[in-house]
């Protein structure tokens, strides 16, 4: 096979059957954006070292910056585009937009689905796990306190718990 | 956008099946795992492989099989967040797992392996950049120049094992598998590491790591103590690992082995033998941490000021150390 | 009429918040276009060097490429500021530091434009460097630019209020110190990317990560030659700015050549090391200051002067240069002050505006200084901060117009938060807190917005339009720039507010040269109070001509009509009245079309001397904050636990969104006092150490501390509904508080930023020698400062004028 034509493989995208054709040296990443003009995934570095541009890969966070195209073959890939429920928004989503835990939202979407990963394992993680969970990503505008407070807030709503947010947390300490 | 070059991609199913790729790749061909090493070095340039073989898809290297009693064998391709999840694993090497909890990012140990971690490529500051920054320091020996900017007049290279399962296996004293055309061998982990930032590995490129074997756990104890900037991200630019099996209140055998410092892991042998013989009091413990110290000769070509890690060695070996206090 | 507020001061997602959790926001990169190229740009790989031949053919031979261009098809320089057009998109004769691009390739994709690029041989005659503000203040040859003061530096500041020399005489205590503050960088998550177009009637459009697409717009016109109608800049919305994205940057001038050359879109999206050479991040800042206090702690002069590293190119630089002296006299009063400045040329990638443009620097001098000075007159740090602050509605000695002034509440607030007194001591011998555990106190404030624009002119500053449609829409236009503050939010709840309406009703278009009136940008602080008080003229506007509609037809007066939950109705019969969208029915039949449009023009500043246009603002915010840190002193590693802050808004127009910005200030002061750095290999070249996220060290969610955030609501007159910023102010007083809590821990002054550990032992072994315990820069290069330009203070009965230079007779 020579190295310039393109591949052609088949996955699962999004919860949807899917195939593209590719040069063979791309990375998942480039395949998203580029041949499948999914740009809801972002890229800070490409080198692995900033954690923006994160995807589910059968459940598992990955960096698509660092995993081939073709290594997506018969996986089940799951994006930012992916992440509602058709118009519903996942309740992470909800909360991190109406928290604030996006600001310039650049980094929202690898941190979105790193945290659907970790409520998927951990239904009511503690803010330490938090922490832990997300120490992958990097964000530069937050301060990571509003998101870990939306994380905190999806996971009760998730687990059917209706949680009143601190008050400090939006107006301040008194 | 940071690029791959191009190259051609297997994925073979079989052991037999990757090493005959790779004999026929030839010197231009390349084994990946995680690709959270080899693809960054690619993107920069640092390393080209014509021919990239993958061996995710290989049954044998994705197992982990036996316990403490037997002895543990780790297939090269487990991740690292296998690693740190397995149950047997943190029961019965929990040094292991909690070395491979220290390494990068959660994201990242979803794709990086223990394999790949045990063969990770040598690191340095004037080494992992682009190629364009490469040029502008005219290269260096490491790839396409001629001299170590590190230590100018040396003729070796000085780029700096970067590994947090390295001294930690050194140090149990775990056993590697490789696979070749030729045939398979079992070597010691310490076999492996050469004290040369290019030829690290006392390895051909064509073998490949089957896996991992730790030693049966019959009474020996080991830690892991990790220096680094910030809790995630970040290659140790010190490790110290210790292990030792005692006799009652005695330390009977010990291992003290520093990565992070230079092209190889560092066993400290006067460290060892400080401890050997004694209990595990402060004495011992404080002319172990002392004879790390001395050994200690880390370079400038790691984040932070050299002179400091060199001191830090004293203060990780004492933690570690402390750490074995039952 | 005091009206109860319905939006104002609710914490309303924002409006583009939930595009941005779905992926549905288009960033520059997201954009792509039928037929689009690919740019990549050859860039130096020396730091100073001449530019002897660029041979092309290579590049342009090679299959997929449909360009490549020089600088020299591009002469016309460039720059942010008038005073400094010193850039040219690619270089022309000379390099001036690693990065700086001198070729640029468009081609069919990525790949082939970076094969391309990399076939480009150019012939260089190396030149000497300067790497150090030392060596551009000694060594005159070579020049970098053939502009500045003199040799290697760029510009020489040298202003007196009142006579400092008098101040110290009358003081019981005069300290001088001398601290460092090293360069850092803003690391947006997103790196920069621009696509151009050219069209088929030769008007281009030029969509870019940009927090000033003005700036760029007329920069483009300048540069590519076309009249500035026929350009269009659209500003995506940026992921990440803090300062990073203010000037007009090369790779957008590039991609617009590229396209007129190829007449088709071209895009560039920067590498991060690419990133890492835009830099106009942080200035190294070398600082002496000489301080005069009574022995209650009354300032009573200051001499301060700052030497900048500024790197290769102008860029805002002069304007930091001036901010490094601005801002020391609004805080505490400072009734003489003397402030002398130069900023360098090096081989650096160069420095400009980061969050908190020039100031955290001179803020981290003062505040560490002040808590030197309390301990020598055993003064409590609380006390001798809230004991002698500017009070509002004065005029500082250097002429800045003090409004409100909060910072006594912000003081009290953190005080007791942290419950200082119970824990703080300079007693040693008699700690309240374990050694190796400690806090410390610091203040900052910081500017609403420049007074003055960047380039003189008369018109407003800021520009919204309405325009109010007789389905029931509102669509509010402005020039400003979304960098994830919030801007385009700000715009939608404050129409809502003024009309009565949901802000998610309201269609909010914004940073379009073609659509959207002219707003400077986002910097400076100065997006809510300038946009926020245009909004506002602008929906009353609208609002009035709502009200006379619909008192004609209910038959009211027009005092009686208010405009709430979407109605228009008259307040003594609520229930009489009409939908909002009638109400446009209404005016639109009795007016016509409805649009309206509103701006705003700072008030003019009492200084007058030259030199006064940088430092007024419309307001001040305010902030307090203590750190609390543990140091482990076998390693020095320091570990900030928590933080309290108050900030002064003013009036919070949305507080989630104060939160953040509070937050996200202590996050990047807490980067930059721990570890991030902006260095170079002096061995090698002037090369940027690490133009990588990796060693480029950005604290992760395990470096974050806890944040206890308190704001002060104090409406300042000029703010819309009261509003000051939030953006900036709250990052400043977070270095200097951790380097007090660090001394407060282990008894060691670090007068340098970052505090890393190395410095830390360093300091602790010089301690246990018996020796002051301090790490940090022990002198300045020697300056030939030019005899200050003396301006009388308000106090002495100045007028902000200069005082006429004596001559001298010989």
């Amino acid at each position: 096979m020579p190295a310039h034509s393109k591949k052609h493989i088949r996955f699962t995208l999004n919860g949807e059957p899917a195939e593209v054709a590719f040069a063979p040296h791309k990375t998942l990443l480039e395949v998203l954006r580029e041949d499948l003009n999914l740009t809801g995934t972002k890229h800070g570095c490409e080198l692995g070292e900033c954690g923006t541009c994160a995807v589910l890969v059968d459940g598992r966070s990955i960096l698509s910056c660092l995993m081939l195209g073709l290594d997506a073959e018969d996986r089940e890939v799951k994006t930012i585009e992916g992440m509602a429920n058709g118009a519903e928004l996942h309740p992470l989503q909800q909360t991190f937009a109406d928290l604030g835990a996006a600001q310039c939202g650049y980094c929202s979407p690898g941190f979105l689905l790193v945290a659907e990963e970790l409520l998927e394992k951990s239904p009511n993680p503690s803010r330490a796990e938090i922490q832990e969970a997300l120490s992958g990503n990097l964000c530069r505008c937050t301060g990571y306190i509003k998101i870990y407070e939306a994380v905190e807030l999806a996971a009760a709503r998730m687990r059917g718990e209706e949680m009143e947010l601190p008050k400090e947390s939006i107006y301040g300490l008194e | 956008m940071m690029r791959l070059p191009k190259f051609e991609y297997h994925v073979p199913q079989t052991i037999a099946e990757a090493v005959r790729i790779m004999g026929d790749a030839g010197p231009a061909g390349q084994f990946v795992a995680g690709g959270t090493d080899l693809y960054p070095n690619m993107k920069r340039r640092q390393q080209t492989p014509k021919t990239v073989i993958s061996v995710m898809r290989l049954a044998e290297l994705n197992q982990i099989t036996g316990d403490g009693n037997s002895g543990l064998r780790i297939g090269a391709s487990v991740t690292l967040t296998d690693i740190c999840d397995n149950p047997i694993i943190n029961r019965d090497y929990p040094v292991v797992a909690k070395a491979a909890r220290t390494i990068s990012t959660p994201i990242l140990r979803n794709m990086g392996t223990i394999g790949g971690n045990l063969l990770l490529d040598t690191r340095c500051n004037y080494y992992d950049q682009n190629y364009e920054w490469r040029k502008g320091i005219n290269f260096c020996l490491k790839k396409d120049g001629d001299v170590c900017w590190v230590a100018p007049g040396s003729s070796k290279c000085w780029a700096v094992q970067s590994s947090d399962l390295v001294p930690v296996m050194v140090a149990i004293g775990a056993k590697l598998r490789f696979a070749s055309t030729l045939g398979e061998r079992v070597i010691d982990a310490a076999g492996l590491y050469n004290d040369d930032g290019i030829d690290y590995l006392h390895k051909r490129p064509d073998e490949l790591l089957v896996d991992i074997q730790l030693p049966p756990t019959n009474g020996w104890r080991a830690s892991y103590q990790k220096l680094r900037r910030r809790g995630a991200f970040d290659f140790p630019v010190l490790g110290v690992a210790t292990w030792i099996s005692t006799d009652r209140d005695t330390v009977k055998d010990a291992r003290i082995v520093l990565g992070g410092i230079a092209p190889s892991p560092v066993e400290i042998k006067e460290a060892a033998t400080a401890l050997i013989g004694n209990p595990l009091t402060d004495e011992p413990i404080q002319a172990a941490a002392e004879a790390a110290y001395i050994k200690a000769r880390p370079l400038d070509n790691t984040d932070f000021v050299y002179q400091w890690r060199k001191q830090m060695a004293r203060q990780y070996t004492l933690r570690a150390l402390r750490d074995l206090i039952m | 009429m005091d009206k109860k507020l319905n939006i104002v001061g609710k914490p309303f997602r924002k409006v583009d918040a939930r595009a941005k959790c779905v992926g549905q926001t288009k960033f520059a990169d997201d954009i792509v276009l039928p037929r689009m190229l690919f740019c990549k740009m050859l860039r130096s790989h020396l730091p100073h060097a001449l530019i002897k031949s660029i041979d092309v053919s290579k590049a342009l031979a090679l299959p997929g490429v449909f360009a490549v261009l020089t600088g020299k098809e591009l002469p016309i320089p460039y720059g942010i500021l008038p005073v400094s057009q010193d850039e040219h998109a690619l270089c022309i004769d000379k390099v001036r530091f690693i990065g700086d691009p001198v070729a640029a390739v468009a081609a069919i994709d990525e790949d082939v434009a970076f094969d391309a690029m990399n076939l480009i041989e150019v012939e260089y005659e190396p030149l000497n460097t300067i790497s150090t503000i030392e060596e551009a203040v000694l060594i005159e040859e070579p020049r970098i630019h053939d502009y500045g003061d003199v040799g290697n530096i760029h510009k020489k500041v040298s202003l007196e209020f009142g006579n400092v020399e008098d101040g110290f005489a009358e003081a019981d205590l005069v300290r001088e110190d001398i601290f460092f503050y090293e360069g850092n960088t803003h690391l947006p998550m997103e790196q920069h990317a621009a696509v151009a177009h050219f069209d088929s009637d030769g008007k281009i459009t030029l969509w870019s990560s940009t927090q000033t697409p003005h700036y760029v717009h007329r920069a483009l016109a300048k540069v590519l030659g076309l009249p500035a109608s026929h350009i269009r800049v659209i500003a995506t919305p940026n992921g990440g700015g803090f300062g990073g994205k203010s000037d007009p940057f090369n790779h957008e001038v590039v991609v617009c050549k590229l396209s007129m050359m190829t007449g088709r879109p071209v895009k560039v999206t920067l590498t991060r090391e690419e990133v890492f050479y835009c830099h106009r991040g942080r200035h190294p800042v070398l600082m002496k200051v000489k301080t005069g206090v009574k022995n209650d702690g009354a300032i009573t002069a200051m001499h301060f002067q700052s030497y900048l590293d500024g790197g290769a190119y102008g860029s805002y630089g002069v304007a930091s240069t001036f901010y490094t002296g601005a801002l020391q006299t609004v805080t505490y009063d400072v009734p003489r002050y003397k402030f002398q400045g130069i900023r360098t040329f090096t081989n650096k990638p160069p420095c400009g505006p980061k969050r908190g443009h020039g100031t955290p620097q001179p803020r981290y001098a003062l505040e560490v200084q002040l808590d030197k000075i309390a301990e020598q007159l055993k003064l409590d740090p609380v006390a001798i901060r809230r004991n002698h602050l500017v009070p509002p509605n004065t005029v500082t000695a250097n002429y800045l117009r003090i409004g409100s002034m909060g910072l006594g509440a912000c003081i009290d607030k953190v005080a007791e938060g942290s419950r200082w007194s119970e824990r703080f001591t300079w007693d040693q011998s008699n700690r309240k807190l374990p050694f190796g555990k400690g806090i410390g106190i610091a203040c900052s404030s910081y500017i609403c917005g420049a007074g003055l624009p960047i380039y003189w002119n008369n018109m407003p500053q800021s520009g919204v339009q309405l325009r109010l449609d007789r389905q029931g829409g509102v669509c509010v236009m402005c020039g400003s720039t979304d960098i994830g503050q919030g801007s385009d939010s700000i715009l939608a709840y404050i129409v809502a507010e003024v009309l009565g309406i949901d802000p998610f009703d309201i269609r909010v278009i914004t940073a379009d040269t073609d659509l959207t009136p002219v707003d400077l940008g986002s910097y400076s602080s100065r997006v809510t109070l300038m946009t926020g008080n245009a909004a506002i003229q602008a929906a009353e506007r609208a609002r009035e001509l709502l009200v006379m509609a619909v008192a004609e037809k209910l038959g009211v007066p027009v005092e009686n009509v208010s405009l709430a939950e979407r109605r228009v109705f008259d307040v003594e019969n609520p229930d009489v009245g009409v939908s909002f969208a009638e109400a446009i029915v209404l005016a639109e039949s009795k007016f016509g079309t409805i649009g309206t449009v509103g701006s705003y023009t700072p008030p003019v500043s009492p200084g007058k001397f030259k030199g006064s246009g940088v430092g007024p603002s419309p307001a001040y915010s305010y902030s307090a904050a203590v750190a609390e840190v543990d140091v482990d002193p076998d390693t020095g590693i320091v570990v900030v636990e928590r933080v309290w802050i108050a900030h002064d808004i003013g009036r919070s127009i949305n507080p989630m969104l104060v939160m953040g910005q509070v937050e996200g200030s202590v996050y990047m002061g807490l980067g930059e006092i721990l570890m991030e750095e902006m260095v170079y290999r002096d061995n090698r070249n002037v090369v940027h150490k690490f133009p990588s996220m990796l060693e480029y060290k950005s604290p992760t969610t395990m470096e974050m501390c806890d944040v206890k955030t308190y704001l002060i609501e104090d409406p300042d007159p000029n703010g819309p509904y009261g509003a000051k910023e939030v953006g900036q102010g709250p990052l400043l007083p977070v270095p200097p508080a951790v380097a007090n809590a660090v001394y407060n821990a282990v008894g060691v002054r670090i007068d340098e930023v970052p505090i890393t550990p190395e410095k830390v032992m360093r300091a602790l072994k010089d301690k246990a020698r018996g020796r002051g315990g301090r790490y940090g820069p022990d002198s300045v290069p020697p300056v030939a400062w030019p005899e200050p330009l003396k301006v009388l203070t308000p106090a002495e009965g100045g007028d902000g004028s200069e005082m006429p230079r004596v001559a001298v007779h010989s």
